[in-house]
C-alpha cells in the first residue's frame, strides 16, 4: 500500500476575525495513529473543520499539505475526493434524504462515477451512480461488521439517530469512502461502553485494511484504551504544546489538564 | 408495470402507428361564437353540449379578469388558437423545438419516441396496444376510462349529468373559457365497490389533445370504490400554445376513495390556469397530489368540498419556481358537514428570481361540528433574489372546529451543505440532495418512475443554480 503524508505547517486560523489556531505543526503518515488531546475550547475542533475546509474557518497563515500539495484552495468535496475524511462530533441531520441514497451518492462521487459520467456525457438516469447491486452488497457487509440493522439504510440521514447510531453511521461512511487520512473529532462523546467498543473495533479494522493515517481528537483518554495511539499531542490555546508516546495519556489521566497552565505560562 | 416494460410497449406501439389523414380543420385565431359552433360541429356534438359551450362563452366574455394572484395583464385572448386539430399540430417539426428542451430530454434519458411526443411534435404517440389490454381489464369491472370526446358520444347521459356540477361555468373566468372551448381530457367512471388496482394513467391514452390547452376531465367514483388517476409527467413538455386552462371535476361518492396525481412541467412560455375540485360525500376520501415544475405563470388551487359527514380531503403539493417563473398555487378545503377533516401540505422552492406563493383557503361552515383542518406550508429559498409568500385564508363559522396552520421559510442550511460536501458531493449535488430531501414527503407519494425522474430533474435544476 502506498504511503502518504499529511502535513500541517505553522497553521494559523481565525473565525470571524478572532485567531483560534496559533501555529499548529503536525505531520501524519499513513498507518500512524495520532491522538490530539486538550481541554474544551483549546481549538481542537477548529483544527478538524479547517482540515476539511469549512468556509467559516479562515486560514491566515501556514499550510496544509497532502503529499506535498496544498489543500488550502480546495473545497470540502475536493478534499474528500483526495482522501480526507472527518468523522464529526455533531453530524447534522438531513431530513428526507435516506442514509442509503446519501451513501450511494457520496461513494459515487468519491470513487469517480459521478465525474466519469459527466465527462463522458452519459446522461442515463443513474449513470452518475455506482451500480446498485454491487453497492448494496458492499453496504450490507459493512453494516453487518458494525452490527447495524439494514433497516437503518431507509432512515433519513442522522434524523432521530441516537448518539451511538450517529457515530456508527460516521464510521460506516468512513468504511465506504476509504480515505487515506481520517480525523475522528470527539468520536467517543455520547457513546456508552458497548457502542464505543464497536466503533473502536471498526476504526482499528479499517486502519489495518486501508493503512489509514488517523488523527483522534479527544478530551478524555477513554477512547485511547481501544484505539491505541503511536503519538500523543497535547493541545492548548491553539497549538500543540507537548508531544510524546502513549505514556503521555497516563500523565493526563493522573494529573488532568491543570498543570498545562503553569507549564505553558 | 415496470417503466422499462412500458417503454418497450410504447416502442412497439410506434411501429403500429398509423397516421390519420384528412382530419384537419382550420379554425381561426381568437375567440368567438363562430369558433365554438365550428368546434362543436367538427366533434359532432349533441345540441346540449353546444348550448353548454355557448353559455360558457357568454359567461367568459362577461366576467372580469381576476385582479389578484399573478399578473395576467399581458394575456391577450385574441392571440391564441382555441382549437387545434391534430394534423396542424403534426405540422410542427422537431427543428422548431428549442435546444434547451432537447438538451433536457437528452439529460433525462427520455427515449426518442417519447421526446417527440413530449415536445408536441408527434400528435399521437398512440400506445393503443398498452391501452387496449388494460382497457379489457377495466371493462370487466365496468370501469369507463375514455377521452372526453368519446364520452360525450358514448355516455352522453353520464357526461350531461356531471359536467359543470363541481366546477360551474361561472366559477371563474378561466373555468368559463374551458367550458366554452374544452377539448381532450379524460372521463372516468368507477362503478360501486370496485377497486381499480392499477393507476389510470392518461399516459396510456395519449394523444395530443389530452395534453391540450383546454382539457376537461371528469372522474366519478361510485360508492365504496377506489381509484388512482395520474395525469401529466415530470419531463418537460414543450408547447407552442401558450394558454392552458384545464378543468378537473371529481365526484367521490359515499365511502369511496380517489387520488389524482398530476405533475406539470410545461415550458416557460405557458400560462397554466387550472381549476381542480372534488366533492366528497359521507366517509369518502379525496387526495390531490399536485406537482408544479413548469410554466411561466401558474394559478392552481386543488380544492376539496367535504359535503358528507366524516368526509376527508388532502392536498399535497409542490412548486419549484425557477428563473422567470411565478406560481400562485395552493389549496382549498371547504367543510360543509360534521366531523369532516382536511390536511393541506404545501412545499415550495424558489430559485433565481423565481417566485412562489402559497394561497390556501380553509372554510368551515356553521354546522360542521367537530371539523378538523390542518395547513402546513414550507418554503425553501435557494438564493437571495428568490421570493416566497404565504396567503392563508381561514374562515371558521362553527365553534366546535379545529384549525391548525404552520408555515416555515428556510434557506439551504450551511452546515448540511458542509456535511454533504465533506463526503465528496459537489455543491450542486449536495444542494440537490437537500432539495430532494425537502420534497421527499411529496415524492414518496408518487409512483416509482415519477419519483426517480423528479429527483433527477431537481438535480439538473440545481446544476444550473450553484457555483
Amino acid at each position: 500500500m502506498a504511503d502518504h503524508t499529511l502535513e500541517i505547517r505553522d497553521l494559523h486560523v481565525a473565525v470571524e476575525g478572532k485567531e483560534i489556531l496559533k501555529g499548529v505543526n503536525l505531520t501524519i503518515h499513513t498507518g500512524e495513529t495520532h491522538a490530539l488531546m486538550g481541554p474544551n475550547g483549546s481549538g481542537k475542533s477548529t483544527l478538524s473543520y479547517t482540515l476539511m475546509g469549512h468556509p467559516k474557518y479562515e486560514v491566515t497563515q501556514g499550510e496544509i499539505l497532502l503529499d506535498g500539495e496544498s489543500l488550502l484552495g480546495l473545497s470540502p468535496d475536493e478534499r474528500a475526493r483526495k482522501g480526507l475524511f472527518l468523522a464529526m462530533q455533531y453530524p447534522v441531520a438531513v431530513p428526507g434524504v435516506t442514509l442509503y441514497n446519501f451513501l450511494r451518492s457520496a461513494v459515487s462521487a468519491v470513487r469517480g462515477y459521478t465525474e466519469a459520467a459527466r465527462k463522458a456525457g452519459n446522461n442515463r438516469l443513474n449513470a452518475h451512480l455506482i451500480p446498485a447491486r454491487a453497492f448494496r452488497q458492499e453496504v450490507n457487509e459493512e453494516l453487518a461488521k458494525l452490527k447495524m440493522d439494514k433497516a437503518f439504510l431507509r432512515r433519513y440521514l442522522n434524523e432521530g439517530f441516537s448518539g451511538g447510531e450517529k457515530k456508527r453511521a460516521e464510521i460506516l461512511q468512513m468504511a465506504l469512502l476509504k480515505p487515506k487520512f481520517a480525523v475522528l473529532d470527539e468520536t467517543d462523546s455520547g457513546l456508552d461502553i458497548d457502542a464505543l467498543r464497536i466503533v473502536a473495533e471498526g476504526v482499528n479494522r479499517l486502519q489495518a485494511e486501508l493503512n489509514l493515517g488517523l488523527l483522534v481528537i479527544t478530551h478524555y483518554q477513554r477512547i485511547l484504551n481501544y484505539i491505541v495511539p503511536d503519538f500523543v499531542h497535547i493541545f492548548y490555546e491553539g497549538r500543540i504544546v507537548q508531544s510524546g508516546g502513549a505514556s503521555l495519556v497516563e500523565k493526563l489521566e493522573a494529573e488532568g489538564y491543570a498543570w498545562l497552565e503553569a507549564e505553558v505560562a | 408495470m415496470a417503466h422499462d416494460d412500458l417503454h418497450k410497449l410504447k416502442d412497439q406501439a410506434q411501429y403500429d402507428f398509423t397516421t390519420e389523414v384528412d382530419y384537419a380543420h382550420t379554425v381561426r385565431r381568437g375567440l368567438g361564437e363562430d369558433i365554438v359552433r365550428e368546434l362543436s360541429a367538427v366533434k359532432g356534438e349533441p345540441p346540449w353540449m353546444l348550448a353548454f359551450r355557448l353559455k360558457a362563452l357568454e359567461t367568459f366574455l362577461r366576467m372580469p379578469m381576476p385582479t389578484w394572484g399573478v399578473d395576467l395583464s399581458s394575456l391577450r385572448f385574441d392571440e391564441f388558437y382555441y382549437y387545434m386539430k391534430p394534423v396542424e399540430q403534426e405540422a410542427r417539426s422537431w427543428d422548431d423545438v428549442p435546444d434547451s428542451i432537447k438538451e433536457t430530454f437528452e439529460r433525462l434519458g427520455i427515449p426518442e419516441a417519447e421526446r417527440k411526443f413530449l415536445a408536441g411534435v408527434e400528435a399521437q404517440l398512440d400506445s393503443e396496444s398498452v391501452y387496449s389490454s388494460l382497457k379489457e381489464e377495466w371493462e370487466k369491472y365496468g370501469v369507463i376510462f375514455v377521452d372526453m370526446d368519446t364520452a360525450v358520444r358514448e355516455y352522453p347521459d353520464l357526461v350531461r349529468e356531471h359536467i359543470g356540477k363541481v366546477v360551474p361555468i361561472a366559477d371563474n373566468k378561466f373555468a368559463a373559457l374551458n367550458s366554452a372551448f374544452w377539448s381532450g381530457g379524460s372521463f372516468v367512471y368507477v362503478p360501486p365497490h370496485v377497486h381499480v388496482e392499477i393507476p389510470l394513467q392518461a399516459y396510456f391514452r395519449i394523444n395530443a389533445q389530452s395534453l391540450g390547452q383546454f382539457e376537461r376531465t371528469i372522474i366519478i367514483v361510485d360508492e365504496g370504490s377506489d381509484v388512482h388517476y395520474i395525469e401529466g409527467c415530470t419531463a418537460p413538455q414543450y408547447s407552442t400554445a401558450a394558454l392552458h386552462t384545464g378543468v378537473i371535476e371529481i365526484f367521490v361518492k359515499r365511502g369511496a376513495h380517489a387520488r389524482y396525481t398530476t405533475i406539470q412541467n410545461w415550458s416557460t412560455n405557458v400560462y397554466n390556469l387550472v381549476t381542480q375540485r372534488a366533492v366528497v360525500e359521507e366517509e369518502g376520501r379525496m387526495e390531490w397530489v399536485d406537482g408544479n415544475l413548469g410554466s411561466g405563470v401558474t394559478m392552481k388551487y386543488p380544492a376539496v368540498v367535504l359535503k358528507g359527514r366524516k368526509a376527508h380531503g388532502e392536498v399535497l403539493s409542490i412548486a419549484f419556481a425557477g428563473q422567470d417563473q411565478y406560481f400562485d398555487a395552493g389549496a382549498k378545503a371547504i367543510h360543509l358537514a360534521p366531523e369532516t377533516s382536511s390536511v393541506i401540505t404545501s412545499k415550495s422552492i424558489s430559485k433565481a428570481n423565481g417566485r412562489s406563493a402559497f394561497r390556501g383557503l380553509v372554510r368551515i361552515n356553521r354546522g360542521a361540528q367537530g371539523a378538523q383542518a390542518k395547513v402546513v406550508c414550507d418554503a425553501l429559498l435557494l438564493n437571495p433574489q428568490a421570493r416566497s409568500d404565504t396567503y392563508p385564508y381561514i374562515n371558521v363559522a362553527e365553534d366546535e372546529a379545529q384549525v391548525e396552520h404552520e408555515a416555515t421559510v428556510s434557506r439551504i442550511n450551511e452546515e448540511q451543505l458542509f456535511y454533504l460536501m465533506s463526503r465528496g458531493l459537489s455543491e450542486a449535488d449536495a444542494s440537490a440532495l437537500i432539495v430532494n430531501g425537502f420534497l421527499e414527503p411529496f415524492v414518496k407519494e408518487l409512483p416509482m418512475e415519477y419519483a426517480v425522474e423528479l429527483n433527477r430533474l431537481v438535480q439538473l435544476q440545481m446544476e444550473g443554480s450553484v457555483g
